[in-house]
């Protein structure tokens, strides 16, 4: 599918992922512009209903990003993100959703080279797993 | 049944109890839930095999609480809800007595968390080798096959909600359902919803679903919602070695962390 350019939504926490990216920016490196970041004030905040509601309002792909375990800025926010997403994940994949659509990680304010990398390579997946129709169909179905 | 029965007439005669909770005689040979307050209707109870729903969704409810104390007719199902009651704190020691009658006839009178617990040690805790079965069957389906099953179950959910109010674990009284500022799920049953309603519901039973049933058994449209909750119960044992409804001090799943959680999947 050489033409489809990808939806993504970037769930990141403040203190980490997002200072990260803002480095990227900053050190003027090029990355996919396919996605939309949305700023949390930690992980813990980014409950799955989130990724639900960005999965039912077009987006093809997901990511989730926070603080490298330790460096919660509230300490523990990350850990128990971490633990939902295990269950989550589980969840999903017995519902039959694709989890290759949600890719989660840890960026930290210095790694704004992985950043980049991430969008890419989450950019290039999605775009070979193709538009998430399957999903998106679901939003006609009725009167929201 | 009679030595239910005459417990029962006994400790609402002492004022032990202001209520009992159990089952009596419901239409064909099905077994309903009935509230006895006065001594004399204690006949009015039963215990059979027929007697399959989880009680304990009793014990949350504003208005059966005041009615004073209770005591409840339990099923293995109804002393591990007590248990994961007691670890959300929601109940106190001692706020309710438990009747745990058995198929042979006679009955077992269990007043603190700690007398439940050691039944409870004793019983099965593990899903039974049938549910085990259903459920690598379904796991068993490939990706689209899953997502065409749950399509088409979900199809079917009306949004009722009864699975909700059969619900023993399900005892929010405000629910983000009922939440419409912003309205995180639509109010009309249609396939967006109903599969984000089937999420929610089962992700907010993760590491609490004490695997009762009462879920697929209210449901309307025969969608099998215990195996969401299965899942959830394998997803949270494989993962953190826990188990919903064994103990009454206990930390939940869900709401506590370890450093070295799983994260092959976290770039």
């Amino acid at each position: 599918m050489p033409d489809f350019n990808p939806k993504i939504v970037a769930f990141v926490c403040n203190w980490c992922t997002y200072a990260g990216a803002d480095l990227t920016g900053t050190s003027r490196m090029k990355y996919s512009p396919q996605v939309s970041i949305i700023r949390f004030p930690c992980t813990g905040r980014i409950d799955f209903m989130l990724l639900l509601k960005a999965f039912a309002n077009g987006a093809d792909g997901i990511i989730v990003s926070g603080c490298h375990p330790n460096d919660c800025h509230y300490s523990s926010g990350n850990f128990h993100a971490r633990r939902r997403w295990i269950i989550f994940r589980g969840l999903l994949d017995f519902l039959g959703i694709d989890v290759r659509r949600v890719q989660f990680s840890w960026v930290s304010a210095a790694e704004g080279a992985k950043w980049a990398q991430l969008v890419n390579d989450t950019a290039e997946n999605i775009r070979q797993l193709g538009p998430f129709s399957g999903f998106h169909k679901l939003r006609g179905s009725g009167v929201e | 049944m009679e030595a239910l029965q005459s417990k029962a007439r006994e400790l609402l005669a002492a004022k032990t109890v202001q209520l009992i909770i159990g089952f009596g005689q419901g239409s064909g040979t099905s077994r309903r839930a009935v509230f006895i307050r006065e001594a004399s209707q204690a006949g009015r109870l039963v215990f059979d095999g027929e007697c399959r729903q989880n009680l304990a969704v009793y014990l949350m409810k504003p208005e059966v609480k005041k009615l004073g104390k209770a005591a409840l007719v339990t099923t293995p199902a109804a002393l591990r809800t007590i248990l994961q009651l007691a670890a959300e704190n929601q109940i106190s020691d001692h706020d309710v007595l438990v009747l745990a009658p058995s198929l042979a006839g006679d009955v077992v009178q269990l007043a603190t968390f700690q007398a439940i617990e050691a039944l409870v040690a004793a019983l099965e805790s593990d899903l039974s080798a049938a549910e085990k079965e259903e459920l690598r069957k379904y796991e068993s389906f490939d990706l689209a096959q899953r997502r065409q099953f749950w399509e088409e179950q979900f199809s079917r959910c009306l949004k009722c909600y009864a699975c909700r109010a059969a619900c023993p674990l399900c005892y929010c009284s405000r629910c983000t359902v009922e939440c419409n500022q912003p309205q995180w799920i639509p109010v009309p049953a249609h396939d967006l919803g109903n599969l984000e309603w089937n999420v929610m519901r089962a992700m907010h039973l993760a590491g609490r679903c004490v695997n009762c049933g009462d879920c697929s058994r209210a449901c309307p449209v025969g969608i099998p919602l215990h195996l969401l909750n299965q899942k959830l119960i394998s997803e949270v044992f494989a993962n953190f070695n826990s188990r919903s409804g064994t103990a009454a001090k206990t930390d939940n799943a869900m709401s506590i962390f370890k450093p070295n959680d799983a994260e092959d999947f976290i770039r």
